[in-house]
């Protein structure tokens, strides 16, 4: 019977179905982190238990690490204690942690593929939502609770029930100025953030097969913000061609193997899915949000919604909300809006596709004085490649800041943050109130648009400037 | 995880689409290494002003929903990031019970391993529960699990969906990694047959 590559990922990872019980599915990496496994170690040390598969397992320092001078202390003592206890619960029971002081440090969604560790045909697990960032290579991966953490640390399993397939055909060429970061703003806003919920997004369509690795996972990685369980693309030559020859990826007869079996995993015609969608991709823009959650998106130069002409009472409240909470004014667009940061940076956009982007923009140009740029690296391997190929210096002296790896200004836990007020064009993934700081208020965007947007000082529609 | 039983309990509003996980407690409490102390978080920048005082028009701040165990919210309640201290801080604070018209589903999933029941009723039953607590803010909602049924102040029982297992595990404390140790046999079958491993340690 013809299935689709999600089908196939959940069938070859079920251990046992038993009556009247969830799915007990298999495990192949598990990503672990600072922030949502510290009270799962703990519960393991009370029960007693062990790592089951140290060696399906590793971790990084992210959340929570400066991006300062990592020789010098870290002045937050709760955050300084909670990396500690990360590497502590590594070494007490057995496993990898790519720490404060690895070389091999970077967020967690950036160092599983750049490692090779993320491979096609997997499920892979974290406790974080943006795990859907390794379905680009057509690995089922999702995010988990502390809960679930603290399951698959034991069993490397977790009870799961079978998700809907829900397929996103993009096709057309992207005009200039257009990057998967719109393809995934426009999906969302078109879908809404609730609209995903329940299913697994498989993407396909000549946009997503024209799309290179590090694009691929730009589109996966915003999965969740359309409240999809996971977002994946089937492998093919691109997929291979990346991985190949990274430390972790099978070699010589393996490879070959590995390949001839990542072969068979791509949707079989004639495969249906629940739900499918169908996206332009040569009609689409820049895209920007203009409220409190990642739904609420427009071309960059459209006016965001008037909250008096919706319908829906509890629907036009959460909007006037979201726009008071903007300081913004419905029926306006918000190109031309004042900007005091710019943030360029998390498992959205760190990679140095999104650098080379945001450099190209900002090379033999200056960032506005009135605003700040910061650019974060998602890697130490990241921030070695940008040296090599001299960004940094280009950042510099555009007048941008460049600093360690972290997920910074994404989630700001670690000091890294906007003022209250203060408006950021930001190539992260979430908007919500408070997400960059108390007060803060974030307008979602491509590196592109947020290179354009630091030159200006105002939001800014980079094709003005290409 | 304790037994969940039935209750009765008036209903704390919150009448927004879309509630993040960011908003039921920030990502800057989140520096912790414990379960603990987190229901003082809980909303903590809709509860709060800049000055750290409790601003006195938000919901969890008022007289009224003391002793509250069921949070009447919009729809798509707790979307966004994975945290677990989501439901710690809604349990911590004394919630039972959350009615909304659909969740997210890793929120939902870790409300389950933490007794802490969501409920999704259809629009008629949720706007009728905002309209019943506007009218008169003591009004009380009946959950009962066995029989999956809400009973509305108005007196209208409606049923909810929860799958079998869920209902079973809350109902009789059961823990889930108990449960999937159990299927070590199946585990370690599966693990025997598994081609080209990885090694993270290598």
């Amino acid at each position: 019977m013809s299935r689709t590559i999600i089908e196939k990922l959940w069938d070859s990872h079920v251990v046992q179905e038993q009556p009247g019980a969830p799915a007990l599915l298999y495990i192949d990496l598990h990503l672990v982190h600072e922030v949502t496994s510290p009270q799962a170690f703990q519960d393991l040390r009370e029960r007693g238990l062990k790592v089951r598969r140290p060696d399906l397992t590793i971790a990084t320092a992210d959340h929570s690490i400066p991006t300062t001078d990592r020789s010098l202390p870290i002045v937050d003592e709760i955050a300084a204690r909670q990396l500690a206890q990360l590497e502590a619960n590594c070494a007490e029971f057995g496993i990898r942690c790519l720490g404060v002081h690895s070389d091999r440090q970077g967020i967690v969604h950036v160092i599983g593929p750049e490692l090779g560790l993320t491979q096609p045909g997997m499920t892979v697990v974290c406790g974080d939502s943006h795990t859907a960032t390794h379905g680009a290579f057509g690995a089922l991966a999702f995010g988990i609770g502390t809960s679930e953490v603290e399951n698959v640390l034991a069993t490397q399993c977790l009870l799961q029930r079978r998700s809907k397939t829900y397929q996103v055909k993009v096709d057309g060429q992207l005009a200039p100025g257009v990057t998967a970061k719109d393809i995934i703003l426009a999906l969302i806003a078109r879908v809404g953030i609730g609209g995903g919920t329940g299913s697994v997004f498989e993407y396909t369509g000549s946009t997503i097969r024209g799309l290179g690795m590090e694009e691929r996972m730009t589109v996966c990685n915003m999965s969740i913000e359309a409240g999809a369980r996971a977002g994946l693309v089937a492998p093919d030559d691109t997929t291979f061609e990346y991985l190949c020859g990274r430390p972790h990826a099978p070699k010589g007869a393996a490879w070959d193997e590995a390949l001839a079996r990542w072969r068979q995993l791509p949707t079989d015609a004639g495969a249906s899915y629940d739900q499918s969608i169908t996206i332009d991709g040569a009609a689409l823009e820049p895209m920007i949000t203009y409220g409190t959650n990642p739904g609420m998106g427009v071309p960059i130069g459209a006016p965001v919604p008037e909250p008096s002409r919706m319908a829906d009472p509890i629907g036009r409240e959460s909007v006037a909300k979201a726009l008071a909470y903007m300081g913004l004014q419905g029926g306006r667009p918000v190109l031309g809006l004042p900007v005091d940061v710019v943030f360029i940076g998390s498992c959205t956009n760190s990679r140095i596709s999104d650098l080379r982007a945001a450099a190209a923009i900002l090379k033999g140009r200056k960032v506005n004085p009135k605003t700040r740029v910061l650019v974060v690296p998602g890697s130490q391997e990241i921030k070695r490649q940008a040296i090599a190929e001299g960004l940094p210096e280009i950042f510099r002296a555009a007048g941008c800041e460049w600093r360690e790896p972290g997920c910074s200004m994404c989630i700001a836990m670690n000091g890294d943050q906007l003022s209250p007020g203060q408006y950021s064009v930001s190539t992260s993934n979430r908007n919500f109130e408070g997400r960059q700081g108390k007060g803060a208020r974030t307008f979602l965007a491509s590196p592109l648009t947020a290179a354009a947007s630091a030159i200006t000082g105002v939001v800014t529609d980079v094709r003005t400037l290409l | 995880m304790k037994p969940f039983t039935d209750f009765e309990s008036r209903i704390v509003p919150l009448a927004i689409n879309n509630i993040d996980t960011d908003q039921i407690i920030p990502a800057r409490f989140l520096k912790t290494v414990s379960k603990q102390g987190l229901d003082k978080q809980l909303f903590c920048d809709w509860r709060y002003d800049a000055a750290g005082a409790p601003r006195p028009e938000f919901i969890l701040n008022q007289e009224r929903v003391r002793g509250a165990q069921v949070l009447l919210a919009g729809d798509n309640f707790g979307c966004g990031s994975s945290r677990e201290h989501a439901p710690w801080a809604l349990t911590q604070f004394g919630f039972r019970a959350v009615v909304s018209t659909s969740f997210a589903d890793i929120f939902k999933q870790n409300s389950l391993k933490n007794s802490l029941l969501p409920i999704v009723v259809p629009p008629d039953v949720h706007a009728e529960l905002f309209a019943a607590v506007a009218a008169d803010p003591d009004a009380k909602v009946k959950i009962d699990l066995p029989r999956q049924t809400l009973t509305t102040p108005g007196g209208r029982t409606v049923e909810f969906p929860i799958d079998s297992f869920s209902k079973h595990c809350l109902l009789n404390g059961v823990d889930e990694l108990g449960y999937i140790m159990q299927q070590e046999a199946a585990i370690a079958g599966y693990e025997a047959a598994r081609v080209g491993s990885i090694d993270t340690r290598g």
